[in-house]
């Protein structure tokens, strides 16, 4: 069996953060498994640009983003082993992985960093009635076929759910000549990016239909097209405003759910609002000893909020493995009044850092007030114009702040509106 | 080419046929219109081995039924195939209900049933926890049982292949005319010449038998929808439940499947076309609705697909299994409804000894009944990874993470006799793509793996033949 200080579960962007951060803090061996071919997760197949603005202060691709913490990575002496998959995980940290050069590989870690991305909702989960026919994917899927494989997976699009990946497509499938006839949110406002909305529907075009869903798929072999319809404040499809388009793609980009099986393996808690892990503010899970960052914990929209994250997840395990990181984590956060959850859901009030709390709201809100308060006590409180599901926001606690608080305090994050 | 047997359609029913066949020195020829076997009834259905209490006394589904169940659980074994008897209850929610399960068990009896026998609500819920407490009691058969249906097809096809069948696929039978010795098939891969022929085409066999003039069979396609379950609901149910049909119709069944996912189904609606095996809202919405009388903590959240099967109804009610009126070389094998699937191996063995009487076939030799054990990476032991990635580097290649499927396994499934040709047929042989994110991450690698192994373009693989297909031109 290997020994390892650090084993990093999973390459993308998260794991390599993670990873190096470690590594400046001083933790010596590490090891980082990746069970795609190359580094950088999902941002390989993302070529548009849009990475890195907040972090770097440029516009880079989404293989450039990945490139700059890759090649950083590979100038340490962090090991690395790609197209290597982690099976399991055991109770006291036994890492199982396999690959096709040592075959099963056993790797005994004093602490863990769980960076396995998220998947994209599949089809079967809502429940779309029609037929089986060729065509209908995830947009991630058809993405990496246009990006990676180079071959068109469609020439008549309509695009189910608003989600980013599927905005993204819609102008790439453009841009490669398919024609993208709609996208159909089934909710009153969309679940991606403003920015994303106007660079990639709007400048193309592309109507957006917002409280529509596709209620039946067509066709025998490939599809042939499909029938939407409105629906009402419960979501369901209204009778008679049911429309046929012919397509011969139907995408999907309707959610995104963090890989946590592994996660559930080794033992640790889950959040039932995220699907992702309850962490405290190093990222430490309910294991300890186990941390986690990226899209595992929460679904990000933007690839800089990871990198952040994830470099407190690699902080974190420095101090873990040096024996100085505080355990517990006594206060506790809650999202209340539209805010849907709060993370890190735990805080050691002794921390020695400011603690960004990042949440989402359920719905669009205009005009609000944000706070944060314990008690009766209202520590933080903010104006905000306009707040959308689709836009993760984050506040900031002041170490000073969190210090003065009582052992097992409550933070409530909330939202009212004007 | 002649063939002395052209067995028509590659469903369980022909397959295991085929291979009955092949024990004999009859040179047999097993003719699929699509691009894989088991892609009619067979692959959408309960997948439930039946006790056989439910077919009327006296009739050929009874009797088929009750010795199929019986020769299941040895077949499935020497095929490698996934089979459990994990027993079945029929739930009773009122007296009257309850005078319907006394009349199974007394139908059951007379059927030769073994096992059969009759609960209470509290050994109900002993057995099935999760059931609703609503139940007054149940019929218990034990000997009923639950299988993968098209790995058995699949599993039968290959040892059929392995023991000089051939297979073709993409070959739809379209005309058949007389022929001194037999007959000459049309069919969309050429003519094919067969001293006899087996009607096993399903939904299809009517329209089969009236190419030779037989137009004694009258089929009624009745669909039945289903959804399927992630794994993790798997606990809600361990005996295959069954409801008793009432005013409100035949009741829809909850049942555990061989792997472990929870199958909730089937609705029963009439239609005209015999390939629609479109899910409908309304037939999916009705299977959830009843499914919750018997395990009312059903959640939809947990479903990961949603499929359709058609029913072959005879308007005779009962399988149809003997010589053409028409002509004695011509064996109709039709109407073959639930239980079919259960019934299925008894049915191969009565084709199997008609056949043999009259051609006077002698057996083989060098018959081998079982095919290679398919190789399952998720079900290994760690020193039996080891020891199969040492001898083979590609079983160290997961392709499919839901279901930890290798490319090892996967290159076993094109590479097998009869092996697959799509997207689907990898997915049946292995599961590849059958988990949680249905696809989403693996389908683009199978895509690739099939096009370098089948050495054709990537924009040349289906989903399951024909037009299926997956990929347009190149990128600009
Ligand atoms: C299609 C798409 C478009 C986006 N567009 C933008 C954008 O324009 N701008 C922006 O800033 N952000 C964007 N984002 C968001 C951002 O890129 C992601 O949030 C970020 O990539 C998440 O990083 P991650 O490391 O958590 O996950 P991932 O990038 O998914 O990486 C997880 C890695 O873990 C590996 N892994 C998983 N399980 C295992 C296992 N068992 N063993 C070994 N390895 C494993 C995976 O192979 C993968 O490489 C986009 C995201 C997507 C999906
Ligand atoms: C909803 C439902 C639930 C069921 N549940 C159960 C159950 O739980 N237990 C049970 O025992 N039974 C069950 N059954 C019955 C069982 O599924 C069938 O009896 C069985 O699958 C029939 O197999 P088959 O081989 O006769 O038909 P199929 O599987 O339909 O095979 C016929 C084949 O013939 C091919 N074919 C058709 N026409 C041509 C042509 N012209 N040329 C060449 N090939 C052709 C087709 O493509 C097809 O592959 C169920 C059926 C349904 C519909």
């Amino acid at each position: 069996m290997l020994q390892y200080d650090l084993v990093v579960v999973g390459g993308g962007p998260a794991g390599m953060a993670a990873a190096l951060q470690a590594h400046e803090d001083g933790v010596e061996k590490i090891l980082v498994l990746e069970r795609a071919d190359t580094l950088g997760g999902i941002l390989e197949q993302c070529i548009h640009t849009g990475f890195g603005l907040h972090y770097f202060g440029e516009e880079l691709s989404g293989p450039e983003y990945a490139a700059r913490f890759s090649e950083a990575l590979y100038k340490t002496n962090i090991d690395v082993k790609v197209d290597t998959m982690v099976l399991d995980i055991s109770a006291d940290n036994v890492v199982t992985a396999v690959n096709n050069f040592d075959g099963l590989l056993t790797v005994k870690a004093a602490a863990v960093v769980l960076a396995m991305g998220c998947r994209e909702r599949p089809r079967g989960a809502l429940s779309i009635a029609g037929s089986r026919a060729s065509g209908i994917m995830t947009a991630g899927t058809a993405q990496k076929y246009v990006n990676i494989d180079g071959y068109m997976p469609g020439k008549t699009v309509v695009i189910l759910g608003s989600g980013d990946i599927g905005l993204i497509m819609a102008r790439r499938m453009t841009l490669e000549g398919a024609k993208v006839k709609a996208v159909c949110e089934l909710m009153p406002y969309s679940g991606g990016l403003t920015r994303n909305i106007v660079q990639c529907l709007e400048d193309f075009g592309i109507p957006l239909r917002l409280s529509c869903t596709v209620i039946q798929t067509h066709g025998k072999e490939r599809l042939e097209g499909v029938t939407v319809a409105n629906v009402d404040e419960h979501l369901q499809p209204i009778p008679g405003t049911e429309e046929y388009i012919p397509c011969d793609t139907l995408m999907l980009s309707v959610g995104l759910i963090p890989e946590n099986e592994l996660s559930k393996s080794a033992g640790v808690a889950l959040d039932p609002v995220t699907n992702g892990l309850v962490v405290d503010e190093y990222r430490e899970t309910s294991k300890k000893g186990v941390f986690a960052c990226g899209n595992v914990l929460q679904v990000h929209d933007l690839v800089d909020y990871v990198t952040e994250e994830s470099k407190l997840a690699g902080a974190g395990a420095a101090k873990f493995i040096r024996g100085e990181k505080p355990a517990g984590g006594t206060v506790t956060t809650v999202g209340e009044n539209g805010v849907r959850y709060v993370v890190p859901q735990r805080i050691n009030r002794a921390t020695d850092k400011d603690v960004k709390l990042y949440f989402r709201v359920g719905r669009v809100l205009e005009n609000v007030t944000l706070t944060v308060t314990c008690g009766e006590e209202t520590l933080i409180s903010r104006k905000k114009r306009k707040m959308t599901p689709g836009e993760m926001e984050y506040v900031t606690l002041k170490a000073s702040v969190l210090e003065k608080l009582p052992e097992d305090a409550k933070l409530v994050v909330s939202t009212k509106e004007a | 080419m002649k063939y002395d047997v052209a067995v028509v359609g590659a469903g369980v029913v022909g397959a295991l046929i085929a291979r009955a066949l092949s024990r004999t020195d009859l040179h047999v020829v097993l003719l699929e219109k699509y691009n894989d076997v088991a892609m009619g009834t067979t692959k959408a259905n309960s997948a439930i081995v039946h006790g056989g209490f439910d077919a009327a006394n006296g009739t050929l589904k009874a009797k088929l039924n009750v010795r199929g169940t019986e020769l299941m659980p040895q077949l499935c074994e020497t095929l490698h195939v996934p089979y459990r008897n994990n027993g079945s209850l029929v739930l009773a929610f009122s007296e009257e209900e309850m005078q319907h399960v006394h009349a199974l068990y007394e139908r059951g009896l007379k059927n030769g049933v073994p096992r059969l026998s009759v609960l209470d609500k509290s050994a109900v819920l002993e057995l099935e926890p999760h059931v609703s407490g609503e139940v007054v009691g149940a019929l218990l058969s034990e000997t009923a049982g639950i299988v993968c249906p098209y790995e058995l097809t699949i599993a039968a096809a290959e040892n059929a292949v392995e023991n000089g069948v051939d297979f073709i696929r993409n070959c739809a039978v379209t005309a058949i005319e007389k022929a001194p010795d037999g007959f000459t098939l049309q069919t969309t891969c050429g003519a094919i010449e067969a001293a006899y022929i087996v009607n096993a085409a399903g939904i299809h066999s009517d329209d089969i038998a009236r190419m030779i003039g037989d137009d004694s069979i009258s089929l009624v396609a009745r669909k039945g929808e289903y959804y399927l379950l992630d794994k993790a609901y798997g606990y809600l149910a361990d005996h295959t439940i069954f409801q008793c049909p009432n005013k409100m119709g035949k009741g829809v069944l909850v049942t555990p499947t061989v792997d472990g996912n929870l199958l909730i189904g089937p609705s029963a609606l009439d239609v005209d076309d015999k390939e629609d095996v479109d899910t409908t809202a309304k037939g999916l919405q009705f299977v959830v609705e009843k499914a919750k009388r018997s395990v009312p903590e059903l959640n939809l959240r947990g479903a990961i697909t949603s499929f359709a099967g058609l029913r072959a109804h005879p308007t005779t009610d009962d399988f149809i299994i003997g010589f053409s009126e028409k002509s004695d070389r011509f064996v109709n094998v039709a109407g073959i409804e639930s239980p079919g699937l259960s019934a299925a191996p008894a049915i191969a063995e009565m084709v199997y000894e008609m056949l043999l009487e009259k051609t006077k076939a002698s057996e083989r030799v060098d018959f081998k009944p079982g095919r290679k054990a398919p190789v399952r990476f998720r079900n290994m032991t760690k020193a039996e990874r080891e020891a199969l990635i040492a001898k083979n580097k590609a079983y160290g290649r997961v392709i499919c993470r839901c279901e930890t499927i290798t490319e090892g396994e996967i290159l076993d499934a094109i590479h097998a006799p009869a092996g697959a040709r799509d997207v689907d047929g990898i997915k049946r042989r292995t599961r590849a793509g059958m988990g949680r994110c249905q696809g989403g991450f693996c389908g683009s690698k199978v895509v690739e793996i099939l096009s370098r192994e089948l050495g054709v373009p990537m924009n040349e693989i289906t989903k399951f033949g024909g037009n299926s297909k997956i990929l347009f031109e190149k990128t600009k």
